[in-house]
């Protein structure tokens, strides 16, 4: 037990939370590089107007690289909430409802993500 | 017996209970990090508000037509100023985060520098887009 502090902690076996540490900061990254990059081109460079808009997500690559930013999204949002349970609510059941409820809820969120960016 | 099993008895290190938020004073990175926290919350709050609007753009020219309808409300206005300060915070303090990942700022009063430049980023962004929200410019 002495050398399971510090440096020397032990994080392998059950990961420890250690893969969603990562993949919450994986995520982060992958979002702040779409919208940094997306919010620029749609400020300075993208005409007004629905047709360039639209126009915007009508090739294939537009959409997966979309879609895959929102899959990022919605993992990271599920990282961040599942903290948030974690800390403030207390009662297992309760908890349990939480989870289960979000997680629903985000499946349903890319569903929805991915219908409205194919009909385009 | 008993008298072993009452030394045993370890020290609880409990999380700040919610109600407890406006009643500790929590250093500058600390107050970030709840902000962080609790910016990242109102967002996964305001998803449904968000896929609607991402939807009513794309559909059709008539949706888009109608998305202009929506902007002009002040209401939705207020809460998507509220929605662009979280985004800008969130953004912010998780660069932040990441680069002390890093090691990058560690120290004490790097780290207390750092937690209060964010403000001066995230703000005047903020108010940047208030005043494109409110049609200043």
């Amino acid at each position: 037990m002495a050398s399971n502090i510090g440096t020397r902690r032990l994080v392998v076996g059950a990961h420890y939370g250690l893969r969603d540490w990562l993949a919450q900061r994986v995520t982060a990254v992958v979002m702040a590089v779409y919208l940094i990059a997306f919010g620029v081109y749609a400020l300075f460079v993208l005409p007004p107007g629905y047709e360039a808009w639209a126009g915007l997500f009508v090739p294939l690559w537009m959409k997966v690289a979309t879609l895959v930013v929102l899959m990022a999204l919605i993992y990271h949002v599920w990282v961040g909430m599942r903290e948030i349970f974690m800390d403030y609510i207390k009662p297992t059941s309760i908890r349990l409802l939480a989870y289960v409820l979000t997680l629903l809820w985000l499946a349903a969120c890319a569903v929805w993500s991915a219908q409205i960016l194919w009909r385009v | 017996m008993s008298a072993t099993l009452q030394q045993k008895k370890r020290p609880e290190f409990k999380n700040i209970h919610v109600t407890q938020i406006i009643s500790y004073r929590l250093p500058a990175g600390g107050f970030a990090s709840f902000l962080h926290r609790f910016s990242g919350a109102l967002m996964f709050l305001a998803l449904p508000l968000l896929l609607w609007l991402f939807d009513l753009s794309l559909t059709s020219e008539l949706s888009y037509a109608r998305l202009a309808e929506v902007f002009s409300s002040w209401v939705v206005k207020v809460v998507l100023l509220g929605l662009g300060w979280a985004l800008l915070h969130h953004l912010v303090t998780g660069i932040r985060h990441l680069l002390l990942d890093l090691h990058i700022g560690i120290d004490r009063d790097a780290a207390a520098r750092s937690a209060l430049l964010v403000y001066f980023i995230s703000l005047p962004l903020t108010l940047v887009a208030a005043l494109k929200l409110f049609g200043v410019f």
